[in-house]
């Protein structure tokens, strides 16, 4: 059995974020990169499914972008995964999903992969697209925001969750896709064994212009903080003095202290 | 210009989040088609061809299916944009018929500028300005970024059907956890997000609801890593609660958290990032430490 996990590596979401000098994306310098959370649990349940069936499955990792990636690589090696790709891709952070897409898809294409997952979205981009448009391009099944993963028999039986905390169950036959969300599992955190044992894993580098063939079909013309609707009072300081200053616009404006 | 609308059913209903499609083509302006796979009882009342398949025949989740049933409309009304609404059901259905156009999809659109569709990025901090660079385009709308619009009008049906699953099987629906824990009712809420670090500190904010006389709320990734119990998740897949206080600490505003307590009357955020988004619809927004206001908070309340 041939899984592979797509992982994109995303700034710390608690950064401070500026517009580069074409204002269409942020500034990469100062930003501190990981691994996007949701493609965690995609790792997680790949080397989760890999150690059920004995460790027969072999997984492969897959990230496109600048060589910073492979550092997001060597993570999900260390977590279980037993080889990489790296797409080199300078300018991956200028491609639209379709682009990504189809760069996993020409990748996957001749593999034979009986299982793909991938995260539910990236955090940074956020368009919940890549996963669903590479199962489209392969033919896949395909189900997505995964809260629950079970296999048997060349068959996932999947939970989706859906609005208002219903979910559905669906049963995907392989080849087949995944989408995954947080809930699903708990990934783990690398051992030091493990991360020693991961140097010697392979990362194999395939330069971009090997797997993309496709123009963007969106362009991204502007990147820009949301307009501050205003209104909002915000305080900052010592933390005595900070403490007043709420309990007295709470006296004032609502009516919970008496 | 002309929007394909595709509205959704679930558990023999169709969805509210349907209207808002017809709030967000009001704004776009032009004719609107609309397509469900529902049943003939309950269509929405709009003018304009109204495309109808059977869920009972089709599924109610059955997205290959659904796919075709789509592209049918399309080749029939041939229209700029086919949207959807950014839910389970939109986001996974979208991509798919995008791929099948060669379309561009621009997902989870907040807002219109010229030309272009305004999107959350970078967990909803920031936002980019994107435009299609095919002639037809596939949209996604955020749930609650545009008003409800009931249509008032007579569609005309005009019946689809298709056949296949794509390798998938629906099996069934498995409901929501019940809560024991009713925060619908609490006049205050203090909730705890990952911000507040580790399952110890737990207590602490719990601490603080009880000296304001009130639950003790989470977001879901506390809720997911068993910091708290999931009765007490606030958001889209919790409770939808409209506190007179609630109060966010370390808790960053995502869309399915506000959606499940942007209508509290009083909004106070505590969180180390002024730029966290919950600063966007917090009435105070403290910028400090969980851990050291927090706790600071509580002694004077106690005092
Ligand atoms: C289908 C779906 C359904 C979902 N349903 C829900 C739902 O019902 N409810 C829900 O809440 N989420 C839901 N989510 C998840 C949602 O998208 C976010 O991931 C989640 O709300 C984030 O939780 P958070 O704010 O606690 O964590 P984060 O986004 O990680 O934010 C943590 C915040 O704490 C701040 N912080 C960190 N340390 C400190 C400190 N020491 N002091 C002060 N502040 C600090 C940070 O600046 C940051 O803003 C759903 C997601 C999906 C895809
Ligand atoms: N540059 C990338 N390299 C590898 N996988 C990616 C990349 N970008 C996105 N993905 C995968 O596609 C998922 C959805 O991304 P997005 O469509 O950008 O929200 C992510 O969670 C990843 O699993």
């Amino acid at each position: 059995m041939k899984i592979l996990v797509c992982i994109k590596q995303v700034p710390d979401m608690e950064s401070r974020f500026k517009a580069n000098s074409q204002g269409v994306w942020f500034e990469e310098t100062d930003l501190a990169f990981r691994m996007n959370e949701y493609d965690e649990y995609a790792v997680e349940q790949a080397v989760q499914l890999k150690e059920q069936l004995g460790d027969a499955p072999e997984v492969t990792v897959l990230s496109i972008g600048p060589d910073r990636v492979v550092e997001a690589i060597k993570k999900a090696l260390a977590m279980g995964c037993d080889r990489g790709v790296h797409v080199q891709d300078p300018a991956a952070a200028t491609r639209d999903p379709w682009q990504i897409a189809s760069i996993i898809a020409s990748h996957a294409g001749d593999k034979g992969y009986d299982l793909i997952l991938t995260g539910m979205q990236s955090q940074d981009r956020g368009s919940a697209q890549v996963g669903v448009t590479v199962a489209e391009e392969l033919g896949y099944a395909c189900a997505t925001t995964l809260v629950g993963f079970a296999f048997s028999d060349g068959t996932v039986t999947a939970k989706r969750e859906l609005e208002g905390g219903i979910k559905g169950v669906v049963r995907l036959r392989t080849p087949a896709l995944v989408t995954c969300q947080l809930g699903l599992n708990v990934p783990r955190y690398p051992t030091l064994p493990n991360i020693m044992k991961a140097k010697k894993k392979e990362i194999q580098t395939i330069a971009v212009a090997e797997l993309l063939k496709e123009e963007p079909l969106a362009t991204t013309v502007s990147f820009h903080p949301p307009a501050r609707k205003g209104g909002g009072i915000v305080l900052e300081g010592d933390v005595g003095v900070l403490v007043d200053q709420l309990l007295g616009i709470l006296k004032d404006k609502t009516a919970v202290l008496r | 210009m002309k929007a394909l609308l595709i509205g959704e059913y679930r558990q023999g209903k169709l969805l509210d989040s349907t209207f808002e499609l017809f709030g967000f083509a009001a704004q776009l302006g032009g004719e609107t088609a609309f397509l469900l796979v529902g049943d003939e009882t309950r269509l929405p009342a709009c003018d304009g061809p109204l495309y109808l398949a059977e869920a009972a025949e089709c599924g109610e989740y059955n997205p290959d299916l659904h796919k075709q049933l789509i592209l049918q409309a399309v080749a029939r009304e041939n229209p700029d944009f086919i949207v959807f609404v950014h839910s389970s059901y939109g986001w996974d259905l979208a991509p798919r018929v995008a791929a099948r156009l060669k379309a561009a999809q621009v997902s989870e659109v907040i807002g219109l500028t010229d030309g272009g569709f305004e999107v959350g990025c970078c967990n909803a901090k920031m936002r980019r300005t994107v435009k299609p660079s095919t002639a037809r385009a596939v949209l996604t709308i955020q749930a609650g970024a545009f008003p409800a619009r009931q249509p008032n009008g007579t569609p005309r049906i005009q019946r689809l059907a298709a056949t296949g699953n794509g390798g998938l099987e629906f099996v069934g629906y498995e409901p929501a956890e019940a809560k024991d824990v009713d925060l619908t009712r609490a006049e205050v809420i203090v909730s705890a997000g990952r911000g507040v670090g580790k399952k110890e500190n737990v207590p602490v904010i719990a601490a603080l609801a009880r000296a304001l006389g009130g639950e003790l709320g989470a977001s879901r990734p506390v809720v997911d890593a068993g910091w708290i119990e999931h009765s007490h998740q606030v958001g889209t897949t919790g409770q939808t609660v409209s506190p007179r206080l609630y109060v966010a600490c370390g808790i960053s505003g995502a869309i399915q958290h506000l959606a499940g307590m942007k209508k509290s009357d009083f909004i106070v955020a505590i969180n180390k990032d002024k730029d966290a988004p919950i600063g966007e619809i917090a009435d105070v927004l403290v910028v400090a430490d969980v851990m050291q206001f927090v706790p600071a908070l509580t002694a004077r309340l106690q005092r």
